[in-house]
């Protein structure tokens, strides 16, 4: 069991409040992921469900159970670091045994478990090296072993793959999914990187300096944005928005179009927006236009990898009706 | 970044490096060629430099005047005694100061230092009167604890730089492994310090043994260490040069073997905070 209920939790250091008011309800078995900007409160409030922050108001609790006074190690929750913090005096067995040993297991049951969990996460030729002979990614599997071996009521992740390069991180990020999914604990995850938590969660917190912009899951927060910020956070490239006269023709405030919605014409077209592109973004499968809009400014587009606009082209863009999306004076969605 | 040094340059270095050392080393090597002398070649004029008649009565002499064996283990007992009461002290101390600091910490730290800046002598009355009340005079154990007390400031410094640079994720980690505070110190914080643990250590036997202002004017014939030792032979009742380098070189002597042995860990000590 792993329900992880957050019930007004506030958090301040000092004179600076970093969490105001947080209620938040997360059900057992639930990958969720606390995404926002750095400086937003993401880590901090998972330091708070670990324990490592007191809280200054509120109420955190575990299975029901009321743990916003208990120590870390009271909790039961395990947690991964970014730093992967492995203790380097420790042979990765002993690294992965040490929860164990803190709870006293018999000696037996601990090897087994260890050997169990270095087969699952390949790391049974490593057991006997230090942390410092390791690579980036065989350090996080290490601190993850560590983790799952205690069977935690929750797993906490703190930005776990923002130290290692590009290929490996979406390698990790299959492996954490696939370990979800074989073990079906309750996990909480955080990140700066939208893609991640897209990605990986059944459901996803917004936060935006302490607050909760919107919860819910990937689709939706894509689909039906609560308001300007979570708009512009979630979806890669950014949403592209406008204020002013063309938003007040659709009774708003902004509107917002994705870079995806987009149809593409060289020859005028009636309602759409003229541009000439700045510069043409190639990948291959997809090409991300960046168009100067007249009057609107700098926009992103988002078409196929075989269309072949250049730099200084003139383009026609008009986003389609049904994909607009309307903000009110507030930021919040119409 | 790499500079070019020349050849003559190199020489001339360590030409001047070894004048240095030499001149640094001569008194303590001028000490241990008079304690092979007889008291009369110990005051010749002109001196000799290597002695004439090798002589080891000397030792003899100041083994049957005072009891080195006995100063030699009070030594032992005092430094090594208070050197570990104060790592039992103050690794808890440091570990608060450096992972839980409060708005206070960097005052009690120059508050603690500050103690040092003092001269002994302005406490030497409440002291001595205390011990006196406490019959810890002349004891052991008495002098332990005002050692412990000497040293702890230099003790928690030093290990208080040293955690500093332990990354305190990895304490967070072991309290999310379910370690409690105890093993938390004992099993992670401990281990990762040896180092520099040790070079504390080192240090603080080294200050304790050579510490004379507290062990002579606390201590007479019981708990005397080699500092009393020594400066019982440096009495008025006339001069014997020889005795009193035999002496000298006796009480030296281990603290001298055990530095040269640990000459890595003790840079290392000195320099603490320098360089990371």
């Amino acid at each position: 069991m792993g329900s992880i209920a957050l019930d007004h939790v506030n958090k301040s250091f000092g004179d600076v409040q970093v969490i105001p008011d947080i209620t938040l309800d997360i059900k057992d078995g639930e990958f969720v992921v606390f995404v926002g900007p750095s400086g937003c409160g993401k880590s901090t409030l998972l330091r708070l469900i670990a324990g490592l922050e007191d809280t200054t108001s509120g109420h955190i609790l575990l299975d029901g159970q009321d743990m916003t006074k208990a120590p870390p190690a009271r909790r039961g929750l395990a947690m991964v670091f970014q730093s992967y913090a492995l203790y380097p005096h420790m042979t990765v067995r002993d690294n992965i045994a040490f929860p164990l040993k803190m709870a006293k297991m018999p000696k037996e049951q601990i090897d087994a478990k260890v050997e169990y969990a270095a087969r699952t996460l390949n790391l049974a030729s490593y057991l006997d090296r230090r942390p410092r002979a390791l690579s980036g990614g065989q350090r996080q599997r290490v601190a993850i072993g560590r983790a799952i071996v205690r069977e935690p009521k929750a797993f906490l992740f703190d930005e776990p793959l923002s130290n290692l390069d590009a290929a490996l991180r979406v390698n990790m990020r299959l492996e954490i999914t696939e370990l979800h999914q074989q073990l079906k604990t309750t996990m909480i995850y955080v990140t700066h990187d939208q893609v991640e938590a897209m990605t990986m969660a059944d459901r996803i917190v917004v936060l935006n300096a302490g607050n909760v912009e919107q919860f819910g899951s990937p689709l939706d927060l894509y689909n039906k944005p609560a308001n300007r910020f979570v708009a512009g956070f979630i979806g890669s490239p950014k949403m592209n928005f406008v204020d002013g006269a063309e938003a007040a023709k659709h009774q708003a405030h902004s509107i917002g179009v994705r870079p995806e919605h987009f149809t593409l014409s060289r020859t005028p077209t009636p309602g759409a927006w003229k541009g000439t592109v700045a510069v043409a973004e190639l990948l291959g499968s997809d090409t991300f236009l960046h168009v100067n809009v007249d009057s609107f400014g700098l926009f992103t587009v988002r078409t196929g990898g075989e269309d072949t606009y250049k730099h200084g082209d003139d383009v026609y863009l008009t986003p389609e009706p049904t994909r607009i999306y309307k903000f009110g004076p507030d930021g919040k969605a119409l | 970044m790499a500079r070019n040094v020349s050849t003559q340059a190199k020489v001339g270095f360590t030409i001047g490096a070894w004048a240095i050392a030499l001149l640094l080393f001569s008194p303590i090597l001028w000490v241990i060629l008079t304690a092979f002398k007889t008291e009369a070649e110990a005051i010749a004029n002109p001196p000799t430099f290597l002695p004439e008649h090798f002589t080891l009565e000397n030792f003899g002499a100041v083994q049957d005047r005072s009891d080195y064996i006995k100063h030699v283990t009070n030594s032992i007992l005092v430094s090594v005694g208070s050197t570990l009461l104060g790592l039992i002290i103050g690794i808890p101390a440091a570990w608060s100061m450096a992972f839980a600091p409060s708005k206070k910490t960097k005052d009690i730290l120059m508050w603690m230092l500050s103690t040092k800046m003092m001269p002994a002598v302005g406490v030497l009355i409440p002291i001595y009167l205390i011990f006196r009340d406490l019959h810890l005079l002349d004891t052991v154990h008495g002098l332990t604890i005002i050692m412990t007390l000497i040293n702890l400031p230099i003790i928690i410094w030093m290990l208080y730089t040293y955690f500093k640079e332990i990354p305190v994720d990895i304490l967070e980690a072991a309290r999310m492994d379910g370690a409690e505070l105890w093993n938390e110190i004992t099993h992670v914080l401990v281990p990762m310090a040896v180092p520099g643990i040790a070079s504390t250590l080192l240090l603080n036997v080294i200050l304790a043994w050579n510490e004379a202002f507290w062990t002579i004017t606390l201590t007479s014939g019981r708990a005397g260490t080699l500092t009393a030792f020594i400066s019982s032979f440096s009495s008025p009742q006339g001069l014997f040069l020889a005795k009193l380098s035999a002496a000298s070189l006796l009480a030296i002597a281990p603290i001298l073997i055990l530095g040269w042995f640990s000459q890595k860990q003790l840079v290392r000590g000195l320099t603490f905070g320098a360089v990371k």
